[in-house]
Parts: C-alpha cells; sequence; structure tokens
C-alpha cells in the first residue's frame, strides 16, 4: 500500500475510532471522560508516519489520535476506554492516562513537558539517536513548566519536539483570550527553532513535520506549530461554539476530505471497509472483556 | 429544595453583589459555559469586570490571588479540578499561608481558593483525588469542607470573610444533592446539634430517642453521607447506634464537639476519602487517643494507591459503606 492510502486510514482509523467512543460515551458504557480527536486527524498522521519504532512519545488528554496513528491497537484502547482488564494500563488509567511501548500521556496540562525533556536527555546521553515528542495544545502554553522546559531543553540542545497543535481553542476559552504575544516568539525567546503550519492537509503536514524532525535529529529541539480545528465538543458535549461556524469549518478543513481528493472512489470505499472492521470488532471485543479487580 | 451547587452559586453571587472587593478568577468560568462543574454560572454575565477567566496557570491563578488579597481585595479562585492544588501548591505554602505571620502580623491574605475534589465519577488518576490531606497543618492555612447537612454557601460566605487564606474543598457528589435542613425525611432519624466553636460549624448528629451511642462516626463533605447510611445500617441490621461528627473545618483542628461525643462513645472511627496513612483521620486520631485515655480507634480512607479510572478498581480502592460497617463491627 502506498503512503497516500495509509495516510487516509490512519485518519480514518482515528475519525471512526472517537465517533464510536463519543456514542459509547452515550450508551454509558464509556464512562468518565473522552477527549475527541476528530478534526486534528491530519496532524498525527502527518507526523507518525515520519517516526521510528524507537522514538518516544508523550501526549496529552486529546491522545486517542496519536496513539492510533502510532500504531495502537485499538481495541486495547476501546478496553482501556471502557474500564476493561485488558485495556492498555488494564483500566487504571482511562481515556487520558495510557501507555504502550514508548507512547505515555498524562491529563495534567503541560506537566509532562519537562519530563519529555528528560526522556531526551537519557536518549542522548545513551546515544540511541532517538527523539522524543511532546504534545501540547494552544490553551497549555499557559502553564510554567513548560517555559522551565524550553529553556532547558535549549540550554542543553535535547533532541525534544514540541509539538503545539493549536485548535484555537482550549475547552471553551479562544486561544486570543488566552494566549498574549506571538505564539512561535515563544520557542524563537529560547533559541527554539520553529516550523509554523495552518493547514489541515495530511501532506503538507508530512513534509513540515519532517523538516523539524530533521532538525531533531540532529541533536536540537524544536517546535511544530500546527494550525488546526476541532470539530467536536472538547470532552463530551461541553462544546459552547456557534453549530454552525463549526459546519463551516468542517466544510473547508476537513482533513479527511482534503486528502480523500488524491485517492479513488475505490481507495476510499475499501478504507471504509477495512477501518469499519477494525473498529466494530475492537469495540466488540473490548466489551465482552472482564472488569478488573483489585489485588488484595 | 436547593442543591449544594445551588447554594454555593447563590454564596458567590451575594459575595460579588455585598462587595466590590470580591473577585472571581478561574479557568473557562465565564457565561454560558459557567465553569467545569457550573459553580459560576451566571455571575460573569452580572459581574463581568470582577469575573476573570484565566489562562490554564493555576501557579499564577494563586499567586495572583495572593496579590490581590495582600493589596486589599477579596479574590475568589477556582481550580478546575482540586487534584491541579499541586500546581499551586509552592504559591499557596510558601506565599500566601506565610505572609501574615512572616511579616510580623502586619498583612493578611484574605483568599479563598475552591477545588473540586473526590472521585466516584471515572475520571481516573490525575481528575478524582482528595489531595486535601497534603495541605492540613500548614501553618496560616485554613482548610474548610462544605457538607450538605450545613449551608454550603453560608460556609463560603464565611470563607470570603476570613482575614486569613482557605483552601475551599468541594467533593464533586456533593453537587447535585440537596442541602438538608433539619426537617426532611431523610433525617427524621436523628436529632442534630450544631457547635460553631469557629464561624465553621460542625454538626452532631445523634439517633433520636435510641440507646446510648456507642461509636462515633467522625467525617467531612461528601463522606458524611457514606457515614450516615452506615450508621443506618448499623442501627437496624446490627443495633449498633453511632454518633457521627461532622467537620466543615478540617484544620487548624479544632476538635471540641468530637471530643464531647467520644466521652459519650469511647470509640472513635474516622472516614475520609484522601488516602489512608498520615491523613486527616491520623492526626484526629492522635488527637482522640490523647484527649480521650482508653478511646478505642480506627480508621476509615482510601487505600494508598492512585484511584483508577475502571469503576470495579475504583470502589475497591475508596472507601463505602461497606468498609465503614466492616470497620465499625470489628471487635
Ligand atoms: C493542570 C491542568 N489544568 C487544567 C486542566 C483541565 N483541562 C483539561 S484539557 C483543558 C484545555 C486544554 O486546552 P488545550 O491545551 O488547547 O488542548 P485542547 O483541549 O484544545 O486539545 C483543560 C483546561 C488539566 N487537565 N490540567
Ligand atoms: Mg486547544
Amino acid at each position: 500500500m502506498d503512503d497516500t492510502y495509509d495516510l487516509y486510514k490512519t485518519m480514518l482509523t482515528i475519525r471512526r475510532f472517537e465517533e464510536r467512543a463519543l456514542q459509547e460515551f452515550a450508551t454509558g458504557k464509556l464512562f468518565g471522560t473522552t477527549h475527541a480527536y476528530i478534526g486534528q486527524e491530519a496532524d498525527a498522521a502527518g507526523i507518525f508516519s515520519l517516526l521510528g519504532a524507537e522514538d518516544v512519545v508523550w501526549s496529552n488528554h486529546r491522545c486517542h489520535g496519536h496513539f492510533l496513528a502510532y500504531g495502537g491497537d485499538p481495541y486495547r484502547l476501546a478496553a482501556e476506554l471502557m474500564g476493561r482488564q485488558t485495556g492498555l494500563v488494564g483500566g487504571r488509567g482511562g481515556s487520558q492516562h495510557i501507555h504502550w511501548k514508548n507512547f505515555y500521556t498524562n491529563g495534567i496540562q503541560g506537566g509532562f513537558t519537562p519530563i519529555a525533556a528528560g526522556v531526551a536527555l537519557a536518549e542522548k546521553v545513551k546515544k540511541t539517536g532517538n527523539v522524543c515528542l511532546a504534545f501540547i495544545g494552544d490553551g497549555t502554553l499557559g502553564e510554567g513548566a513548560l517555559y522551565e522546559s524550553l529553556n532547558l531543553a535549549s540550554l542543553w540542545q535535547l533532541p525534544v519536539l514540541y509539538v503545539l497543535e493549536d485548535n484555537r481553542f482550549a475547552q471553551t476559552t479562544p486561544t486570543p483570550s488566552a494566549v498574549a504575544g506571538s505564539m512561535t516568539a515563544r520557542f524563537a525567546a529560547f533559541g527554539i527553532s520553529t516550523w509554523e503550519l495552518e493547514s489541515s492537509d495530511v501532506m503538507q503536514v508530512q513534509a513540515t513535520a519532517r523538516a523539524a524532525l530533521q532538525h531533531v535529529r540532529n541533536t536540537h529541539p524544536a517546535a511544530l506549530i500546527l494550525h488546526t480545528y476541532r470539530f467536536a465538543a472538547h470532552s463530551k458535549g461541553d462544546d459552547t461554539r456557534d453549530k454552525e461556524t463549526i459546519a463551516v469549518l468542517r466544510e473547508r478543513f476537513d482533513p479527511l476530505q482534503i486528502h480523500a481528493s488524491r485517492l479513488s472512489a475505490s481507495q476510499t470505499q475499501q478504507a471504509e471497509a477495512e477501518v469499519g472492521t477494525l473498529i466494530q470488532d475492537a469495540f466488540t471485543r473490548a466489551l465482552a472483556d472482564p472488569f478488573p479487580t483489585l489485588a488484595p | 429544595m436547593t442543591t449544594v451547587l445551588e447554594s454555593l452559586n447563590a454564596a458567590l453571587h451575594a459575595a460579588l453583589q455585598a462587595d466590590p472587593r470580591v473577585h472571581l478568577l478561574g479557568e473557562d468560568i465565564l457565561d454560558p459555559y459557567g465553569g467545569a462543574f457550573k459553580v459560576t454560572r451566571g455571575l460573569s454575565t452580572r459581574f463581568p469586570d470582577r469575573v476573570l477567566s484565566t489562562p490554564i496557570s493555576e501557579s499564577a491563578i494563586v499567586g495572583m490571588a495572593t496579590g490581590m488579597a495582600l493589596r486589599g481585595l477579596r479574590p475568589v479562585a477556582e481550580l478546575m479540578f482540586g487534584d491541579f492544588v499541586t500546581l499551586a501548591a509552592d504559591q499557596l505554602i510558601n506565599h500566601a499561608a506565610k505572609f501574615r505571620w512572616m511579616y510580623n502580623d502586619q498583612v493578611r491574605v484574605p483568599l479563598v481558593l475552591r477545588a473540586p475534589m473526590g472521585g466516584r465519577r471515572g475520571y481516573g488518576p490525575t481528575h478524582s483525588q482528595s489531595l486535601e490531606k497534603h495541605f492540613l497543618g500548614v501553618p496560616g492555612l485554613t482548610v474548610l469542607a462544605p457538607n450538605n447537612l450545613t449551608s454550603p454557601g453560608a460556609l463560603l460566605q464565611n470563607a470570603i470573610a476570613d482575614e486569613d487564606p482557605v483552601l475551599f474543598v468541594e467533593h464533586k457528589l456533593l453537587y447535585l444533592l440537596p442541602v438538608l435542613e433539619g426537617t426532611e425525611d431523610s433525617l427524621r432519624d436523628w436529632q442534630l446539634t450544631l457547635s460553631t466553636p469557629d464561624p465553621y460549624p460542625v454538626v452532631t448528629l445523634r439517633f433520636a430517642g435510641a440507646d446510648t451511642a456507642s461509636l462515633t462516626l467522625v467525617t467531612y463533605g461528601y463522606n458524611a453521607e457514606l457515614a450516615r447510611e452506615a450508621a443506618l445500617r448499623l442501627a437496624y441490621e446490627h443495633e449498633i447506634f453511632a454518633e457521627i461528627v461532622v467537620f466543615s473545618q478540617l484544620a487548624p483542628f479544632h476538635l471540641a464537639p468530637l471530643y464531647q461525643s467520644l466521652r459519650r462513645t469511647r470509640r472513635l472511627l474516622t472516614v475520609e476519602e484522601g488516602t489512608f496513612s498520615l491523613g486527616w483521620g491520623a492526626e484526629v486520631a492522635a488527637r482522640a487517643a490523647q484527649e480521650i485515655p482508653g478511646c478505642k480507634i480506627a480508621r476509615v480512607a482510601a487505600q494508598d494507591l492512585p484511584i483508577a479510572n475502571s469503576k470495579t478498581l475504583e470502589d475497591g480502592i475508596l472507601p463505602s459503606v461497606d468498609s465503614i460497617l466492616q470497620a465499625a463491627l470489628r471487635p
């Protein structure tokens, strides 16, 4: 299969997974909370297509898309979201606290940004050539720990890539109400090279990410700022934004639609069929799995 | 019927209305959203200049509130989840709580930090904790927790009027519960006594017309609900009568109403949702042991584990009516 098709399939897997997760939330099978990645699929698909198996990833509350693009099993993720023993972390973490291979997430905004720098330092010390990625949102620019980590990453020239997904909102707060000054200048102030893109086209994301990653592989910190759109509610149903505006944005910036134009009709149908089976199977199996029990 | 949520919300309305020094700060607290748990609903519409929606900056939120309080305002800050109080710990412990004493009593820091804590909603390890125990015993810091036996709103208004910094711990499961007035059906078995050694009331519940109680359950916040249910089952299923003492001030520790009850029952069971080791109950137990020699003491708390997302695990980690019963029935 060629890259064009794979990128589409990755994005579609994320889309269908998230739609199903929201659906199961409504049925009560998914308990607690979930943050859908719908609208931002191009970011994850583009970036993860470039990573090696040993590269390390730190992600945040909106991590399902990152995990699936990393190559994670939708079944294990579904099981985790529904609190099953077979989940990625045995039901302990749930939606925003998962770990698999070199992929880690946590639900505290900004908390892991120094950890990602520490991971990068470890990889540098061990001379593995691996890089570390840290995914943050625009709202997370509010957290002080981020800036401490940027300073250190630059001082010590650590192979860490900060991926800033600016989806223009932090929960209900529009970015201009919470982020003063310039996003790029934040990184520039620390001497961190920055790549910036305003696009939902996965090919463009991939090209820009490739350049940024090249820099990081030469053992320099870098930032990748991706301006994108979140089409779904922040978490379950808590969307205070204007529905019509979102619908218009979705018409124009849906990463799946944009990329679908590069595929034949039979290819998109094939992807739908493959992904449909994958997601159906993942949730069916997960739903049949037992709940964990606490060791005495 | 008023819910705890409505009571707190009304108190904030009243405080902003009554005193131009009162300001609110927090993440996503503006209308129409009105905060993650809706406690601030309607306030930004009515008081747009004094309800400040902040970036995701817990340390700065509490630091800003400290500066505002130091210079004569009455800030009420909200943490979206109480779990994030760790990000503001330095501002609270090394700044806000210290200033009055360190500056030789010449200054005051009248801030309130509201923190929705507690589990049982499947939010997982970083959004379910009861971290207040880490802030008990911090000199200069008062820690309060509303319950639904006395007005949560009145407690909040008193906290805002307090001259010193207050960490105000709201258990999430309280929000939708009705504030019980003494006459309500669910309290018909109980005789309710209110003592107010501080501006912050202590409620003592005793079985109306029952034999002498042989056990005192002591708790705070939402867990008073569990204690009440456990006490009813102890009475109806085991003919063991318990008194329940519910504190709204956790720290500093003023336990006189508890000692009064213990002089009658001589048996103490502490109940809290924070983790077991070095918790609120440990300090209460140590003080009770000293004050009431020969008093039997046991503690119920969460296991010393993070709180899992999966319900089956979370249920096993957090205290329950059953675990209170078990501890109460242990000889
Ligand atoms: C320290 C901390 N503060 C607050 C929150 C609550 N919270 C979770 S997601 C979120 C908004 C994050 O916005 P952004 O960084 O833009 O990411 P997005 O949700 O848009 O992907 C907030 C406030 C949190 N999880 N951690
Ligand atoms: Mg955002």
